[in-house]
């Protein structure tokens, strides 16, 4: 028997096959597409094709739902592999001349002497997001966002690339080095806390995360209270207000003495 | 006739080395995150490993074992050298060097994304490449059982092709047809991000490919069982296959429905409409049949066994058959964790309990029982049994044998009912530690202690498997004589074409695999959703 044989309306085979397998498709397809829809009595459906196109997953879009009005601004920052990857030696020291009106707050050398962050060596998609951030609205500050709101894009790209070229210094008033509380080496599983270094650039670096090693303690107390209190919401999917929240007050204390007890050099390297 | 004898261990010592160094890391696994081992420091280090684990168990020891299997079933069940060595050891070096290449980020911890990839996680473009030799290497395989069936053909026009070799073509053309999935992921979706062409990915689409491969290549991973049942069982203990046309059906039928189900897989994602999940579940649900039927067939055929022993009565031929025979021991230790395996994948592709333990260690628990119990036990046995016939020597320790298989069927049954059971509490999966001091989960530490010993008995069990291998290569020499098949109580003279060929079948997984994925598959790569990717170990 050939394959012409195989394939054809006279071996039983086949049609049976075909047959069987065709009606248990048409069957199954029936019920999961018009049976079941219209089994949902909170979905109201205008006609059949209606319930077969939401089976199938069609996207749909209702004009007749609003969006929900944008009260405070959110991050808009795009942050890609290629935003800020090998500046040329020029935009750095334009970064360098336009850095000098930052050093009052955070340093001729990138270290602050006023609970501001250190700059130096910090991750330059940081620097990159938070000044947009400031720029746009999403983050507010008394002090930061007059300096930011007249950046242009370009100048935002070189002084992050420039305080990511400086090398990273000890902080100013260092502290003897504190052991590790476990809210920084384990998180805390049970209520949905990575570990920091997770993101935060001693265990693995997400893109936007700074590294915390050596900055001020009082800022970053300061700012996890913010994030906690829903003040600051520049975090795009909510990772550290989710965290700040679940965090006790004793965490948050034990977190940043421990962080600006630490130098910055165990932090991972930028590739 | 078994010529290229190299060829097979070669497959299967690589296969049983790279499977002792993940049965260790899984072990450490389960240690370091029970109650029994202190918390990580460094989470990631237990992520490295466990795609370490899931790779080499996934992709490349089943696959080894199987082109392996394979190449001997070619030669013996066909009575003719194998044609393509040359292009077989081509297939084996790409396993090699694929495994070599992907192993490496990994260790460096490039490329900790589990071997399922989920994207939008992106790791190093040399551990997506080495996942794809070894497709491309196994590959050969497939065309090469392919090959030889049709030179034996042309040289036996319409007599049956004997049942081992129209099984392992099935499985080869099921393996070649799934991988499809994971290659179009990783060739359109993954590969382009990893080498820095694309920062965005469709991870919704990426997933609906992942769950084209990721179902039929449990069935691929269970065609050697299988043939094992049907073609080596039967013979092994002394009895005969009951039907050899119902092993026939089972077999295809596992081509025609493996394939088009694997949305059960994402059952809790948004991307896919609700009436596909259903068809797929549905379609799910038919897998049994073919698994009911060789379950059938099996006891059917040791019921003949056990008769011809002198076994009487409605169960007392029970006490007749030969339980000190490791195969009898593998088969049934096999059937007794499908059974339960099989009834937790019940709940898996149901749609609404699904939701219940849906990414929770049910779902790890039940994987590890149906792969590693039913599926892995049977790669010991077909091992142990092929074995004499490739070193030309004896397994003399037959005791130590079945205190190993004994071992194994122990050890996974503590690892995973426990596994199981704290799923169902809703413990979930992919976690490097948990904090059972806290009260919430505190009543599971007993459940995991248990399970992490499983580990260790596995472990035990797994070493002393590859201690048997290597010393029935020092044992004394024997004449095994010819590799020889079960046959049937009614060895069929002819079989019809549908039941002899793979094409009709074949047509009808292509066929049902464009209706089942056809449309969600159109419909997410034109609705462009694709998010910003997440590289892991690089900045």
């Amino acid at each position: 028997m050939s394959a012409r044989d195989l394939f054809s309306l006279n071996n039983p085979h086949f049609t049976r096959g075909v047959g069987i397998i065709a009606a248990i498709l048409i069957v199954t397809a029936i019920a999961g597409f018009i049976v079941l829809p219209f089994a949902q009595p909170w979905i109201q459906f205008a006609n059949v094709w209606d319930a077969i196109c939401s089976a199938a997953g069609v996207v749909q879009r209702t004009a007749t739902v609003a969006a929900p009005e944008e009260t405070k601004r959110l991050s808009d920052v795009v942050l890609t592999s290629h935003t800020l990857s090998r500046p040329s030696q020029e935009a750095i020291g334009r970064g360098a001349t336009l850095a000098q009106r930052c050093a009052i707050c955070h340093g001729p050398t990138g270290i602050s002497r006023a609970d501001s962050p250190n700059l130096a060596g910090q991750y330059a998609a940081v620097i990159y997001k938070e000044l947009h951030d400031f720029r746009s609205g999403a983050r507010s500050n008394a002090v930061m966002s007059p300096f930011a709101v007249n950046l242009t894009d370009d100048e935002i790209a070189d002084l992050s690339n420039y305080y990511a070229y400086l090398p990273r210094l000890p902080a100013y008033h260092p502290t003897p080095q504190l052991p590790k509380p476990n809210i920084v080496i384990f998180g805390a599983p049970l209520r949905g806390i990575a570990p920091c270094g997770a993101c935060h650039g001693s265990l693995d670096n997400k893109t936007g995360s700074p590294w915390l090693e050596g900055q001020s303690e009082a800022y970053m107390k300061a700012q996890l209270q913010a994030f906690a209190e829903g003040e600051r919401r520049n975090d795009i999917s909510q990772q550290m207000r989710n965290i700040a929240r679940a965090m006790t007050p004793q965490e948050i204390d034990a977190a940043a003495a421990y962080y600006a007890s630490q130098p910055p050099d165990v932090v991972k390297a930028v590739d | 006739m078994l010529v290229n004898r190299k060829l097979i261990l070669a497959h299967f010592w690589l296969a049983f080395a790279v499977f002792g160094v993940a049965l260790t890391l899984g072990a450490w696994q389960m240690f370091i995150r029970s109650p029994l081992g202190t918390w990580l420091s460094n989470p990631e280090l237990y992520y490295r490993s466990l795609t370490a684990h899931g790779t080499v168990m996934g992709y490349v020891f089943p696959t080894l074992v199987a082109m392996g299997f394979g190449y001997a079933i070619s030669e013996s069940a066909l009575e003719q050298r194998l044609v393509g060595v040359r292009w077989a050891w081509t297939g084996f070096w790409l396993i090699v060097a694929g495994s070599i290449m992907a192993v490496i980020p990994i260790a460096l911890g490039r490329a900790s994304v589990l071997y399922t990839f989920y994207p939008p996680l992106i790791g190093n473009i040399f551990y997506y490449l080495g996942v794809v030799l070894v497709v491309v290497g196994s590959w050969i395989w497939v065309a090469l059982m392919s090959i030889n069936l049709r030179i034996w053909r042309k040289a036996h026009p319409g007599a049956p092709v004997p049942l081992a070799m129209f099984a392992n073509v099935a499985g080869s053309y099921l393996w070649a047809w799934t991988a499809v999935g994971a290659a179009l992921e990783l060739l359109l979706q993954i590969i382009p991000v990893a080498a820095g062409l694309k920062n965005t990915i469709d991870a919704g689409l990426a997933r609906v490919f992942f769950s084209w491969t990721l179902h039929a290549i449990v069935y691929f991973w269970l065609m050697p069982t299988y043939i094992a049942y049907y073609t080596i069982v039967p013979r092994a203990i002394g009895g005969r296959v009951y039907s050899d046309s119902m092993a026939r059906i089972s077999f295809i039928l596992f081509l025609v429905v493996a394939m088009p189900i694997g949305m059960h897989h994402t059952f809790a994602d948004p991307q896919v409409g609700a009436g596909f999940k259903f068809i797929h579940s549905a379609f799910t649900a038919l897998v049994a049949l073919p698994t009911l039927l060789t379950v059938f067939t099996i006891c059917a055929s040791v019921e003949i066994a056990a008769r011809l022993r002198g076994g009487r009565g409605l169960f007392g031929w029970l006490r007749a058959l030969p339980w000190d025979n490791p195969m009898m021991l593998a088969l049934a230790f096999s059937f007794v964790m499908l059974g339960f395996g099989g009834a937790g994948g019940l709940i898996n592709m149901s749609y609404q309990l699904d939701a219940s333990i849906h990414n929770t260690q049910w779902i790890t628990g039940h994987f590890h029982l149906i792969f590693g119990g039913a599926i892995v036990i049977m790669y010991f046995a077909i091992a142990y049994d092929l074995w004499p016939h490739l070193t030309g020597r004896e397994l003399i320790d037959v005791r130590l044998i079945r205190t190993q298989l004994w071992l194994w069927f122990i050890g996974m049954v503590v690892t995973t009912f426990p596994w199981h059971w704290v799923g169902i509490l809703g413990m979930p999966r992919r976690m490097a530690y948990f904090d059972f001091a806290d009260p919430a989960i505190a009543p599971q530490a007993l459940s995991v202690i248990f399970s992490a010993i499983g580990g260790f008995v596995l472990l035990t069990s797994g070493i002393m498997f590859i201690v048997i291998l290597a010393r029935g290569m020092r044992a004394p020499q024997v004449d095994a004589g010819a590799y020889r098949f079960a046959v049937a109580v009614h060895q069929p003279a002819t079989v019809p074409v549908a039941l002899n060929t793979h094409a009709l079948w074949v047509a009808l997984m292509i066929a049902l695999t464009i209706t089942n994925y056809g449309y969600p598959i159109l419909n997410l790569a034109t609705t462009g959703t694709s998010v910003p990717a997440v590289y892991v170990g690089a900045q």
